[in-house]
């Protein structure tokens, strides 16, 4: 027996072996872009839902990294009022007549992706810059998520909080699966 | 694609410099008889559809003339309300020409100055540590570009969506402005730019950039 252990054990110190050479090269191949990819990870920030009166029905958060600096109330309603001006502004300044108004705004680390529904519902998603059009995103979840698990719950109340958890945990599988969300490296 | 016009805003908020390139008129001049299909309203000194659309006429357009005369605010050229002139069936049949209001030169400091502020607010509550302010804003018809240079001025371009090199147009821009306004010894920092060679050299730049060409280096 202990010779068949010896044998095996010593099979198996050869593959792994190998396998440790096989690691090491692929390893050092692929030792630069590693960091390079490590960069580009692509990732959804946040997600905030706001009904037609500016109140905040549904926020999470994902991948944040930097906190507002004041409380969650006031950064909803600064959120709400941006968003609102945002929304006035365009209509001023824009030289033609809009159909969709205002889509999305990018600054240099973040974009912010807006969608409105004719109820009054807004959708409004941060994502890194890789992102390139999130509305597509926020109107599915309108669509499979908001109507199938709150307006079409008797028990959820339009216009409060959506306290329903079907939601709020396929909306985290949802957002988990999208092809450009990916977590971060502890 | 084109570019529709250029903002320069100073590090307090306020505008000091503006130009427009392209503005887009859609109006249309319709003959009508009483009743009315539109309700209109006042709003900011101006008669503004509230609600009917037909004919390429929507809500928010604004009554530019009456019977061929411009309206002056409220009133029509004659000095009298416009609504009433328009509630009475004696005055019928009437022809009126809608179309987008242009922007005053006050509500273009006002919104120069909202987007001072909303720059501001989209850096504070970025979700990712050391983000700018807004730099690019998108709508369905056209593109804000803005670039905040070290010392506080934002460079502004409202372009169409499909426009490419506004990077660079912001960037040259810039260079227009430290040559023609700044190295003006006549020129106040801060102040609202009135230097003929700025103007003259940025036409020149946006023309470049409509043709999709790139500035040679010094040019």
């Amino acid at each position: 027996m202990d010779r068949c252990q010896f044998v095996c054990y010593s099979i198996g110190d050869v593959s792994s072996e190998r396998e440790r050479q096989a690691r090491m090269r692929t390893a050092l191949q692929r030792g630069p872009e590693r960091g390079r990819k490590q960069e580009k990870k692509m990732t959804v920030h946040n997600l905030y839902i706001f009904d037609r009166n500016g109140s905040c029905l549904f926020y999470n958060e994902w991948n944040r990294k930097k906190q507002a600096g004041i409380s969650k109330e006031e950064e909803f309603k600064l959120m709400y009022g941006m968003l609102f001006s945002i929304r006035s502004f365009v209509s001023k300044m824009s030289p033609l007549d809009m159909k969709d108004g205002f889509l999305s705004f990018q600054t240099s680390k973040y974009r912010l992706h807006y969608y409105e529904t004719p109820s009054g519902l807004r959708f409004v998603m941060n994502t890194d810059l890789s992102v390139p059009n999130g509305r597509d995103t926020l109107q599915s979840i309108y669509s499979n998520l908001y109507v199938e698990y709150i307006v079409k719950n008797p028990v959820c109340v339009l216009g409060h909080s959506l306290d329903s958890e079907l939601f709020s945990s396929r909306l985290d599988s949802f957002i988990r699966g999208l092809p450009f969300y990916s977590p971060r490296a502890a | 694609m084109v570019i529709f016009s250029v903002y320069v805003v100073n590090k307090a908020g306020g505008l000091i410099y503006q130009y427009d390139n392209y503005v887009p008129r859609a109006e249309a001049e319709k003959t009508f008889s009483y009743p009315l299909d539109f309700v209109l309203k006042h709003h900011d000194e101006k008669v503004v559809v509230s609600f009917g659309q037909r004919d390429g006429i929507r809500v928010g357009h604004a009554v530019l003339s009456i019977n061929g005369e411009d309206v002056l605010g409220k009133n029509t050229a004659d000095g009298k309300d416009t609504l009433e002139y328009l509630k009475d069936p004696a005055n019928y049949p009437v022809s009126i020409r809608f179309g987008r209001a242009r922007l005053s030169s006050n509500e273009k400091l006002m919104l120069a100055s909202m987007f001072h502020s909303l720059f501001a607010i989209g850096s504070q509550l970025s979700p990712d540590v050391g983000s700018s302010g807004i730099e690019m804003l998108e709508t369905d018809v056209f593109k804000l570009h803005c670039f905040q240079t070290l010392t506080g001025i934002k460079f502004i371009v409202l372009a169409d969506p499909r426009q490419s090199g506004i990077d660079a147009l912001l960037r040259k821009i810039y260079e227009i402005y430290s040559d023609f306004a700044l190295k003006n010894p006549f020129y106040s920092l801060e102040m609202p730019i009135r230097c003929e060679l700025f103007d003259q050299n940025l036409k020149g730049a946006l023309e470049i950039a409509e043709k999709a060409g790139n500035f040679g280096a010094g040019s």
